[in-house]
């Protein structure tokens, strides 16, 4: 193996993202005896902060600094990256909506493969990656071969690589950023628009009841209201449930919804996207109720029950509203 | 606003558990239902209403075989002007750079203002309309959950990101976006659309139309390919309660209660 690895490594007010020790832990996948370069685009002060980080446990950091690199523009960094990025090398990018802007257009102008949300990485043979990718939101996995004969561009899931323990790299920063120059791009950051909380803040609740595409209909939301009134829960739900609008986003759990943390989650016909799972932290108590018994939920879930949503949860239902007449009467 | 939307056929999760078949080489496909891939189908809703304000029309285009004809249909049911298939044995096998060089082909046969497609397939990876906004030079924008034309130039974007954030973004035209479900609320198409969307002429262009290439699409051309299906094994994976729903619900109840989740 003698592709050169490189992780693009994105930053925000200084901080470097998490994926960091992942793709640097990805590239050992690949290649025990690598030592990938980070590759890191801004500019001021926040981004020597970044450098200075990343060159602890990188030994080499490339550093491209340029006012209209300040936002992480897909377009810009693509750009950027094409200068310096040498023919034939592997270039590492978090699978998250940076790196599915990025990195299928840096693959064609590199003139690379590409091999998009990476799971498992098994190693090289040959000309060939041999990586693990999911499909059918992860109800089927699938063994890819990837030609690397004139470099690749690999998007890493987030979380599916453990950081591994490296010595203390002390590493060198080279400043990339003459070679870059002036860059335009035919796409524009406006602002950002931070979501809006809602009625309900899922991110406090100590127990959810949370509802996905195996509820149906609109009208049976009211089985899960009535369940999470008998708890003193709150209703969150999956993608689906929003992208039928049947909920407000603010519900919605998952990477690219809300982050919660409650101490049960009930997940009612849910099928357990790792989109999904991303949103769920502090290691929940997970009850998972689906009728599809090879449901990924029941992969993660400490307790599962094989049936329809619609005929348990009013079981349920009645049963908690039992155990909290008993306990009131007492 | 002429506005092409590329979209696919893929087996409906909703309607299919997807299995491995017996060799083990693929999933079982007998019996599956197809159907439009689901933000292929937002991608078509938002395009008829982008052109119900701003004028123009709709194409849908699609890389297949026959069998794929189906959602074209579909989608000229639900308001499509045109549909078109691509379709050449050569093109059998592609990878997403085949499809989106396939894609380039029949983009550059027309005049298109605005690209649509869906953000990502069951079975794909999210990669063919940045690959094919790249191999045109047009400015791309993924993951895009609202969209204003803003004037004949240009439009105003949102991108969903972490967090249920929203970046806005302004976007020259000509370019392309991939459209994330929740943009819109498709709407319904009924079986006398679809009956009588199924007198269209639905033209198919191959490799020599598209002046595609044999060589650069297809299996041969293909660096990246599926090796077999698996399902991996299973790790602890969920204790599954057993009995009748009266019994499991009893059960739970105490484990609730136990987890301090029932005061």
């Amino acid at each position: 193996m003698t592709a050169r690895i490189f992780a693009y490594i994105a930053h925000k007010g200084g901080v470097v993202d998490d994926s960091a020790a992942e793709l640097f832990a990805a590239a050992k996948k690949i290649d025990p005896a690598a030592s990938p370069t980070a590759v890191v685009t801004g500019m001021g002060p926040e981004l020597d902060a970044v450098c200075e980080n990343l060159r602890g446990s990188y030994s080499e950091v490339w550093k491209v600094a340029s006012e209209s690199l300040a936002y992480p523009n897909a377009e810009l960094v693509r750009k950027a990256l094409v200068k310096v990025i040498p023919a034939g090398s592997l270039v590492l990018v978090a699978h998250n909506h940076f790196g599915i802007d990025l990195g299928p257009g840096l693959s064609v102008k590199l003139d690379a493969a590409f091999v998009s949300d990476v799971m498992g990485i098994d190693g090289v043979e040959g000309n060939s990656l041999k990586v693990v990718r999911q499909e059918f939101g992860g109800q089927v996995s699938t063994h890819v071969s990837c030609d690397i004969s004139s470099g690749a561009v690999i998007n890493v899931r987030p979380g599916a690589f453990k950081p591994v323990e490296s010595a203390a790299a002390n590493g060198t920063v080279v400043d990339k950023s003459a070679e870059v120059g002036a860059l335009t791009a035919g796409r524009r950051y406006l602002e950002t628009i931070v979501a809006e909380i809602g009625d309900v803040d899922i991110t406090k609740e100590s127990v959810l009841v949370s509802v996905g595409r195996g509820i149906q209909e609109q009208d049976n939301l009211a089985i899960a209201q009535d369940l999470a009134e008998a708890l003193g829960a709150a209703v969150s739900c999956s993608r689906p449930v929003v992208d039928a609008k049947w909920l407000p986003k603010s519900r919605q759990v998952g990477s690219s919804g809300q982050t919660v943390k409650p101490k049960i989650y009930l997940a009612c016909g849910i099928s357990g996207s790792f989109q999904h799972l991303a949103g769920l932290k502090g290691n929940p108590f997970i009850i998972a109720i689906n009728k599809n018994p090879k449901a990924p939920i029941f992969q993660v879930a400490d307790v599962g029950i094989v049936a329809d949503v619609l005929e348990f949860l009013p079981e349920l239902t009645n049963k908690v509203r039992e155990a909290k007449g008993a306990h009131a009467s007492r | 606003m002429e506005i092409l939307v590329c979209a696919r056929r893929v087996p409906d999760t909703s309607e299919n558990e997807i299995q491995l078949n017996s060799a083990g080489n693929d999933i079982e496909r007998d019996d599956l239902v197809y159907s439009i891939n689901e933000p292929d189908n937002y991608a078509v809703e938002e395009a008829l209403q982008i052109v119900a304000k701003a004028g123009g029309n709709v194409t849908v285009a699609t890389v297949g075989t026959d069998e794929d004809e189906e959602i074209l249909r579909r989608e000229l049911a639900m308001g499509a002007n045109h549909g078109v298939l691509l379709s050449d044995d050569s093109f059998s096998g592609s990878d997403g750079k085949g499809i989106a060089t396939v894609l380039k082909g029949f983009v550059q046969k027309g005049k298109y203002d605005l690209i649509l497609t869906g953000v990502q397939a069951e079975d794909g990876g999210a990669q063919v309309g940045g690959m094919l906004a790249a191999m045109l030079d047009y400015p791309f924008a993924s993951l895009v959950n609202s969209i204003e034309v803003a004037d004949g130039a240009k439009l105003r974007v949102g991108r969903e990101i972490e967090g249920g954030n929203r970046e806005m973004n302004e976007i020259d035209l000509p370019c392309v976006l991939s459209i994330q479900t929740g943009i819109n609320e498709p709407r319904y198409v009924g079986m006398r659309g679809i009956r009588q969307a199924a007198s269209l002429e639905v033209p198919t262009y191959g490799a020599a139309e598209l002046g595609v290439d044999r060589v650069s699409v297809g299996d041969a051309a293909a660096k990246v390919k599926r090796d077999d299906y698996f399902v991996p094994a299973l790790g602890k994976g969920a204790e599954i309660l057993q009995g009748d729903n009266a019994e499991i619900a009893e059960k739970l109840v105490e484990l609730m209660k136990a987890k301090g989740g029932l005061q």
